[in-house]
């Protein structure tokens, strides 16, 4: 025995006699993934937070959260003699004095938007597929409330410069918040410690920003992978792949090396983003002055669909009885991203109640397979993809030339015309789909070999499709419409409920439509034909 | 462990053709890699992913030499991104290279060499038995019964009552994070008299140092040892336009608050306070750079565009003896953005 294996015995004896962690890892170490490439993209959202969380100690050594008016006499020529906050000097010192402080600042920014856009691509896999269905409904519910922090976490981080663009944003934060009926004016008082902008909340939103926030955040993805490895991972279906079984590669040691590797190669992608790509230049625009603006000020890109929706409303204000109600802020600034938050949330109840199915789900299902799903979702994402691009309407219209009162008036028509034009066509794309499968099995592939017949006719050569084939296009269930039971037990006559009739309803809406997919039947007796 | 079996060994047992046309045929074959069969192959893949690893290594070794060797006051010219501190560049490449090929070594290694051969591990049912369940309710109820938690309800009550109570002291404690409102954000410094100085030089105005079509940016004159904070700013904030008297087309009640074609408006959005700095010349419009709200100053910054449900609230001007612009009154209603306490 060598030296080193006797010592890295003694120390895993030590472990194990002290917690009895043998066991749980002769467990979990040959613990199966099931492989496919989508499954990496919640990997790049965990792997930007702990990029996020290496890069952001280091800014927290030369950041300060203070927002004393200083005279700046740095190495930064273009800003010498301006009068600033210390918070917006240190970050500027930081970026041009501090060896790789530039590198860190901007890999810190990249990684964060790479956060947000990971998560939500991740969330989109999880929604297509059918992947939050039981037992995994509250693992979706968490990932909502992550996604919600991950936006609310970097809104305070790109704050906390105290630069022109920030504080606009942190100027329209407040607005939003003295918007509240009843207690919105004392809360922004108590929050920016008397009025906007005072001198005290860049060092509270630092708290929040370095401590509170992140702390949650790690919680919620330890609990989130947690469940993921209590559950199981869901899998795609195909030959061999079952409800009750889990196809794929150990942990140890192709996930370890494969995720491990994974890792530096998320970390070396935003490294590079952050050595070439300049990104919230703030020695450009100055330091905050809230009688100063820039035009073409923008929110970084998981803010924009609310910048958008703020933009697109309509001018509503109610004065009544010496109050003020401010319908132009509280609709787009609360209403409508609570109701697109809960609805979010609560999609997987809102599902299970519609389709009466409480069994558990590890197969994951086509987007196609599951038209009704897969239309509303294209019509979510078609709903804030409109909102986000008004949130970009005045870049759109200095870059294209085009009319900002046009773009504005194409989002307010186009929020409500477009999300049901992406539903309808989504559906329709998705039966047609289905009706390609079914034909592919009956039928066989089209081979594009042409062949002349002795008659002289031409047809194209369609190849049968190997039993693997045949079985990944048919093995996934069509549910029945749940019907409304107008009569009980015993054949008396009962009214539905309302609820009921709803649900009924719904149901029709989600399965009601689909293209009977190919029975054992349909291909013997088309076999019989052919002989 | 017990519930895990290789995927590929009952594969072969399940002949397709007994099968009917659409059942589950079990994993596909599995096909192997060129590293699984050749020798050549493997000792290939094990030294490119040593290669991989060593470039990564030298890599690093070229990131100390940047951070030790470049100066900071040395910039390079890249083409695409413009110029660029070279030293910045030199340790971010670096270092993204070191990481990355970390990476793509252990991936590579993972793919070529590390077994490939599918497992199959069994799903367990998640919901506990009903023995267990029933187990934990009379674990609970004996636990509850031990405490006397159904028959002392006076304690019950109590401890309620007091956890109730000792939560509500945050909400107490968080009172001192800032001051009541009270008239702050109906009140700004501007008062009859009060000169009208440019910002951010501080200079006072004649209504010949403007032309028609100028605009100019507005804060009020400080008494001597007085200094405009921040605070200050965001509502004594003002935008002025000369535009042609005959142009202006404002509210009988307002006709006097203009001089000479001189028109003041609060600067700060009536919409979320940003501060209204587009002013577009031949329209006579200010923009809101934020959320576009559009408003005319024809007629008294009347809103046009967008999101904003009030005008801009403008300030009453006129000249003093000496022939400054000063302001007539202060504004007569709160700047900025709506609020709960808000009248008008």
């Amino acid at each position: 025995m060598t030296t080193g294996k006797r010592i890295g015995g003694n120390v895993a004896n030590f472990v194990d006699e002290r917690t009895g962690a043998g066991r749980a890892l002769k467990k979990n170490l040959g613990k199966v993934f099931p492989d496919h490439w989508s499954f990496m993209l919640g990997e790049v959202a965990m792997y930007s937070f702990v990029i996020l969380l290496l890069s952001g100690t280091f800014l927290t050594f030369f950041f300060v959260p203070s927002q004393e008016e200083i005279i700046y006499k740095g190495n930064y020529a273009p800003l010498s003699g301006l009068s600033m906050s210390q918070a917006y000097a240190s970050t500027v010192d930081m970026s041009f004095d501090v060896r790789g402080g530039m590198l860190m600042r901007q890999i810190h920014h990249w990684s964060a938007l790479i956060f947000l856009a990971a998560m939500v691509v991740h969330m989109m896999r999880v929604f297509f597929t059918g992947a939050y269905r039981k037992p995994r409904e509250l693992n979706w519910v968490l990932g909502v409330g992550l996604l919600t922090l991950g936006i609310v976490e970097g809104f305070l981080g790109y704050s906390l410069p105290d630069d022109l663009l920030s504080g606009t944003g942190i100027r329209i934060a407040e607005a939003i918040i003295q918007a509240i009926p009843l207690i919105g004016t004392y809360v922004a008082f108590f929050l920016f410690g008397g009025g906007f902008p005072g001198t005290i909340f860049i060092s509270r939103i630092y708290t929040i920003h370095v401590l509170l926030v992140p702390g949650i955040i790690l919680a919620l993805i330890t609990a989130h992978v947690l469940l993921v490895w209590f559950q199981k991972h869901t899998q795609y279906p195909g030959p061999g792949r079952t409800e009750k079984n889990v196809v794929g590669f150990p942990l140890l040691p192709v996930y370890m090396a494969k995720a491990g590797g994974f890792f530096f190669i998320v970390f070396g992608i935003t490294t590079f983003l952050g050595a070439v790509a300049s990104i919230n230049p703030i020695w450009l625009y100055g330091p905050y002055n809230p009688s100063q603006i820039s035009a073409g000020s923008q929110p970084d890109w998981y803010m924009g669909w609310l910048d958008g929706l703020v933009r697109m409303a309509p001018n509503w204000e109610t004065h009544a009885f010496g109050h003020t109600v401010s319908w132009n802020i509280l609709i787009p600034g609360l209403i409508v991203p609570g109701i697109m938050f809960t609805g979010l949330a609560l999609w997987p109840f809102i599902e299970s109640w519609v389709t009466g199915d409480k069994r558990e789900h590890h197969l994951l299902e086509r987007p196609r397979n599951a038209p009704t799903r897969t239309a509303v979702g294209a019509m979510a994402l078609t709903f804030t993809m409109v909102t986000l691009i008004n949130g970009g309407n005045d870049l759109l219209a200095t870059h294209f030339g085009l009319s900002i009162n046009q773009i504005m008036w194409f989002s307010r028509i186009g929020v409500f015309v477009l999300p049901p034009i992406a539903y309808f066509v989504t559906k329709r794309i998705c039966l047609g789909l289905q009706h390609k499968d079914r034909d592919t099995v009956l039928h066989g592939r089209e081979s594009g070999r042409l062949v002349m017949l002795p008659s002289g006719e031409f047809i194209e050569v369609h190849e049968p499709i190997d039993q693997y084939a045949r079985y990944s296009l048919t093995n996934h269930e069509q549910p029945a419409v749940v019907e409304l039971q107008l009569e009980d037990a015993h054949g008396v006559a009962r009214p539905g409920s309302v609820k009921e009739k709803i649900r009924a309803r719904l149901s029709r809406g989600m399965y009601g439509e689909q293209v009977q997919k190919p029975t054992e039947k349909d291909l013997l007796e088309l076999e019989d034909g052919h002989h | 462990m017990s519930d895990t079996h290789s995927g590929h060994e009952n594969s072969g047992q399940q002949s397709s053709t007994a099968l009917s046309p659409l059942a589950d045929p079990g994993l596909p074959p599995h096909v192997y890699r060129r590293a699984d069969t050749e020798p050549r192959a493997a000792k290939k893949a094990e030294q490119q992913v040593a290669i991989l690893f060593g470039l990564s290594a030298a890599s690093t070794i070229a990131f100390i030499a940047s951070f030790v060797g470049i100066k900071k006051d040395v910039f390079v010219f890249v083409p695409l991104f413009g110029s660029t501190q070279a030293q910045q560049l030199a340790l971010g490449i670096t270092l993204a290279l070191s990481l990355f090929l970390i990476g793509a070594g252990a991936v590579h290694w993972a793919k070529t060499l590390m077994p490939d051969h599918e497992v199959i591990q069994d799903r367990h049912e998640l919901r506990s038995s009903d023995e267990d369940r029933q187990g934990v309710i009379d674990v609970f109820h004996e636990g509850a019964e031990a405490a006397g938690l159904g028959r002392r309800s006076l304690i019950k009550r109590t401890l309620l009552g007091s956890v109730g109570l000792v939560t509500l002291t945050p909400i107490l404690l968080l009172r001192d994070m800032g001051p009541l409102p009270r008239k702050q954000l109906e009140t700004t410094n501007w008062a009859a008299g009060r000169r009208l100085v440019t910002d951010p030089d501080g200079k006072p105005l004649k209504a010949s140092d403007l032309q028609v079509g100028a605009v100019a940016h507005i804060l009020p004159e400080m008494p001597e040892g007085s200094e405009l904070t921040l605070n200050d700013l965001v509502k004594d904030a003002v935008i002025v336009v000369r535009l042609r008297p005959e142009d202006l087309n404002l509210p009988a009640d307002r006709k006097d608050w203009v001089h000479e074609g001189i028109i003041a408006f609060s600067k700060i959005c009536s919409h979320m306070g940003c501060a209204v700095g587009l002013y577009e010349q031949q329209t006579h419009h200010l923009l809101c750079p934020c959320h576009q709200s559009t408003f005319d100053v024809e007629t008294g910054a009347q809103v046009i565009f967008g999101p904003a449900a009030r005008p801009l609230p403008q300030l009453a001007i006129t000249v003093d003896s000496e022939g400054y612009l000063i302001a007539k009154q202060g504004f007569t209603q709160p700047v900025g953005p709506s609020f709960w306490e808000r009248s008008s």
